[in-house]
């Protein structure tokens, strides 16, 4: 009897399941008063994007218009323009197949995927994509039908999580390719720090994800495939 | 029609967030990454990673101005170090929520 065993995306992203469900949730929990219980399930699933969502829902909250917020939400997922091509060549297929499979992409899966040496892992890739979906709409379906009863993340640190999940990806990074990583790490969170003073929400990160381009300035970072 | 404003940027932004997700496996089809490019790709997972973590660290204020999250700093400072002693990850989540929830809590 052959034996089954778990994809290796859905394996590596467990760790972050939780915290994705309970982020998925407080959106919910968040958005209900406003939207009702309908949108922000739709919202998720067609976002598909914590972050975006929460700004796109700032901004309505504070009663912003839509322009403004769809733009808070677009320009927050302006980093995955970036990832796009750099998981692009992993992906299979034609242009259409490889649009569709693109959209699998989070920070999370983005992250999970990486081999360290400027290749990703389609099947992680997809799964922990996938993965990272079902956790977010399953929070978000959560946190809309139980409203006020769902716990709060921020009471029991859940919110830290991701962060320190990203964190330990750093470190390895770091670890492996040191002196150009650490120089463009430092470069990363000055224009973040910088960018959070000067820009609107959600800009930051993708801005600051560009100080990569700092490599291309460097000598060939050490782990290159030529 | 301010009833339907939240629907209008669900569908706006679900669609622009499938463009931006897709312009880049898009238009890129079979080709490779040109290798005058690659170390920047390398080094892309750095910045992106370090941006992420960086922007945890902050609240944003609505007059311009930086307010650290010293919950969230003290989590991952707990987490470096964790990670600096080569700790398996489930203790570096571990340490870095116990890390935040004590804070919170005596704060």
């Amino acid at each position: 009897m052959r034996e089954y065993r778990l994809p290796q995306g859905v394996v590596v992203a467990a760790p972050v399941l939780l915290p994705t469900a309970a982020l998925g949730a407080a959106f919910g929990v968040l958005a209900e008063p406003l939207m009702g219980s309908t949108a922000p399930i739709v919202m998720s699933c067609l976002v598909f994007g914590g972050s975006a969502q929460f700004a796109a829902l700032g901004v309505l909250t504070a009663g912003g218009g839509v322009t403004a917020a769809a733009l808070a939400g677009a320009l927050t997922n302006m980093r995955f323009l970036v990832t796009g091509f750099a998981v692009a060549p992993c992906l299979r297929g034609g242009r259409v197949r490889r649009a569709l499979e693109g959209q699998a992409v989070v920070d999370t899966s983005f992250a999970l995927a990486g081999r360290g040496d400027g290749t990703f892992d389609r099947g992680l890739l997809l799964w922990s994509g996938a993965t990272q979906f079902a956790a977010w709409v399953s929070g978000t379906v959560a946190g809309v039908a139980l409203a006020s009863r769902v716990p709060d993340p921020y009471a029991w640190g859940l919110d830290v999580v991701m962060p320190a999940f990203f964190l330990t990806l750093l470190v390895s990074e770091l670890r492996r390719h040191w002196v150009p990583a650490v120089t463009v790490a430092m470069f990363a969170a000055g224009i973040a720090v910088l960018a959070t003073l000067t820009l609107p929400a959600g800009a930051p990160v993708g801005v600051a994800a560009l100080a990569c381009l700092l490599g291309l300035t460097m000598n060939r970072p050490r782990d290159e495939t030529p | 029609m301010t009833a339907e404003k939240w629907w209008v940027v669900i569908v706006v932004l679900g669609i622009a967030t499938f463009g931006i997700k897709a312009a880049g496996p898009f238009l890129m089809g079979e080709r490779d990454i040109p290798s005058r490019l690659r170390p920047a790709v390398l080094l892309l997972p750095t910045a992106l990673m370090t941006a992420l973590v960086t922007v945890a660290m902050l609240r944003p204020t609505p007059s311009g101005s930086l307010r650290v999250d010293a919950a969230q700093c003290v989590g991952l400072a707990t987490a470096a170090l964790a990670l600096l002693l080569r700790l398996p990850l489930i203790f570096v989540l571990a340490a870095a929520v116990s890390a935040t929830v004590t804070f919170r809590l005596i704060t």
